[in-house]
């Protein structure tokens, strides 16, 4: 309990600060930006009680607002991804998969299931996100191409955060 | 009763995530007023700390550009010195000319109004809707809210909040600020903002038909908003349309500074904005 509980506060501060030092000052064509910080609800345990998964989501958004000056905005967003996770989990995996495994990673689950798997988080995430920062349906294409973009972007980088730094 | 409690219990992670949800987008809403001082901003000890010592390994990479950049500046300068000298010797002094100098020198018996420090730029964004930048100097230096911020010469931001050692900048690349700006040839005004698109154009409205306006046409401050000297250049116009309905210009103004690679910026304190704001405050009271 105790090694897993500094694991995982170790990989919810790296992705912070990966996230507000690299990933926010890279701005390509305008429009796409990446938010990699989700890896963190991404890689939480599968038995991870589902208020607690709340709490540690807004904890999390709550932390990038802070470096961002934008309150709510991120808190918002990951705490909806926080909400949504066990039910994307159900729709992907059987519960005997879920008792069986402890946690979502690329090495225990497959390529092909852990790619899905962070598309639908990204993408809701996203959504949410850049319309809640633009907070008008005005422009709504432009708005939705800058989701669409942003969250191709950020499925590689959690992907392939799992070969590179996150491997267990 | 007892039912109502097995129902709450039942559901208490949904009633929990709309309590939470509904909390943190109420932030969103309420954090509209940019002026707010609140722990949380970047200028606070732990994330100022954090971005302080980051850009201080990436500094190395950058002294070389800076150096470069410091060097140009100084030619100015020293040009722009010279030129007054000349000037001053021969009893003249041409208003018009290109290079911004604050207007001591006109009349001596003006005092020197507009103070310049600098600091060094320890984060930056230019991609969201609502951009800031921190600064590595705090009240600590010297730095005040409402201080103007420019980078060579051409405006950046206003410091919004301070702390100790360090300081937030709401930058020209944030929708939720306006400043007052003017055509350079004609002195026709409007107000400039940004709508969150490109962060190379900002938009110049409010500026009627009948002013003639021209491609490359260079936009300057006002000195309305009194923390920045007038003719400080902000652009060129890019483009400008007429916009369907409406009795204005749609004009794009094409930003001087460089956003993206911003790293020492100037800081603007005019000496007698308080003196300004009481006088205008006055006017308030009479409504």
């Amino acid at each position: 309990m105790g090694i897993n509980t500094f694991k995982y506060l170790l990989i919810f501060v790296v992705s912070v600060l990966l996230q507000v030092l690299i990933f926010n000052n890279l701005l390509i064509a305008k429009i796409i930006a990446p938010f990699f910080y989700i890896l963190f609800i991404v890689l939480l345990p599968f038995d991870t009680p589902r208020s607690l998964l709340l709490f540690l989501s807004l904890a999390l958004g709550f932390t990038v607002d802070i470096f961002t000056n934008t309150p709510g905005v991120h808190a918002s967003a990951s705490l909806l991804v926080g909400f949504i996770r066990p039910g994307i989990l159900g729709i992907l995996t059987s519960r005997e998969t879920l008792d069986s495994i402890t946690a979502p990673r690329v090495k225990n689950m497959g390529f092909q299931w852990f790619a899905t798997y962070v598309t639908f988080i990204v993408i809701i995430h996203h959504l949410f996100l850049f319309f809640v920062e633009a907070f008008t349906f005005d422009d709504f294409f432009i708005t939705l191409l800058r989701v669409i973009l942003s969250s191709i972007l950020s499925i590689i980088l959690i992907v392939l955060s799992q070969f590179l730094i996150f491997r267990n | 009763m007892k039912n109502l409690f097995k129902l709450i219990y039942r559901y208490h992670v949904v009633f929990l995530f709309i309590l939470l949800e509904t909390l943190s987008l109420s932030m969103v809403v309420t954090y509209n007023s940019y002026q707010r001082a609140t722990f949380f901003d970047s200028s606070n000890f732990l994330s100022g700390t954090i971005f302080e010592k980051f850009s201080s390994y990436l500094q190395v990479f950058e002294f070389k550009q800076v150096n470069l950049k410091m060097a140009e500046e100084n030619a100015v300068l020293r040009s722009a010195l010279h030129q007054m000298l000349l000037k001053s010797n021969r009893g003249t002094y041409n208003s018009s000319d290109s290079i911004y100098l604050p207007r001591i020198a006109k009349d001596s018996s003006m005092k020197a109004v507009y103070r310049f420090t600098t600091a060094r730029v320890i984060n930056n964004s230019v991609n969201q809707q609502h951009n800031f930048i921190t600064l590595n100097k705090g009240r600590h230096d010297g730095v005040k809210p409402d201080m103007g911020v420019i980078a060579n010469g051409q405006v950046v931001g206003l410091v919004t909040n301070v702390s100790e050692n360090f300081s937030t900048v709401i930058s020209l690349l944030n929708s939720k600020w306006k400043i007052s700006a003017k055509i350079k040839r004609n002195n026709y005004f409007g107000s400039l903002s940004w709508d969150g698109k490109d962060y190379r154009r900002v938009q110049l409205n409010e500026m009627p038909y009948h002013v003639p306006v021209q491609n490359g046409d260079t936009v300057v401050t006002t000195g309305y908003s009194s923390s920045f000297p007038e003719g400080l250049i902000i652009g060129t116009i890019s483009d400008f349309s007429i916009g369907t309905g409406s009795n204005f210009y749609k004009i794009e103004v094409m930003l001087g500074a460089d956003f993206k690679n911003l790293v020492i910026v100037g800081l603007v304190e005019n000496k007698q904005i308080n003196e300004i704001k009481q006088l205008e405050s006055l006017n308030k009271y009479g409504n």
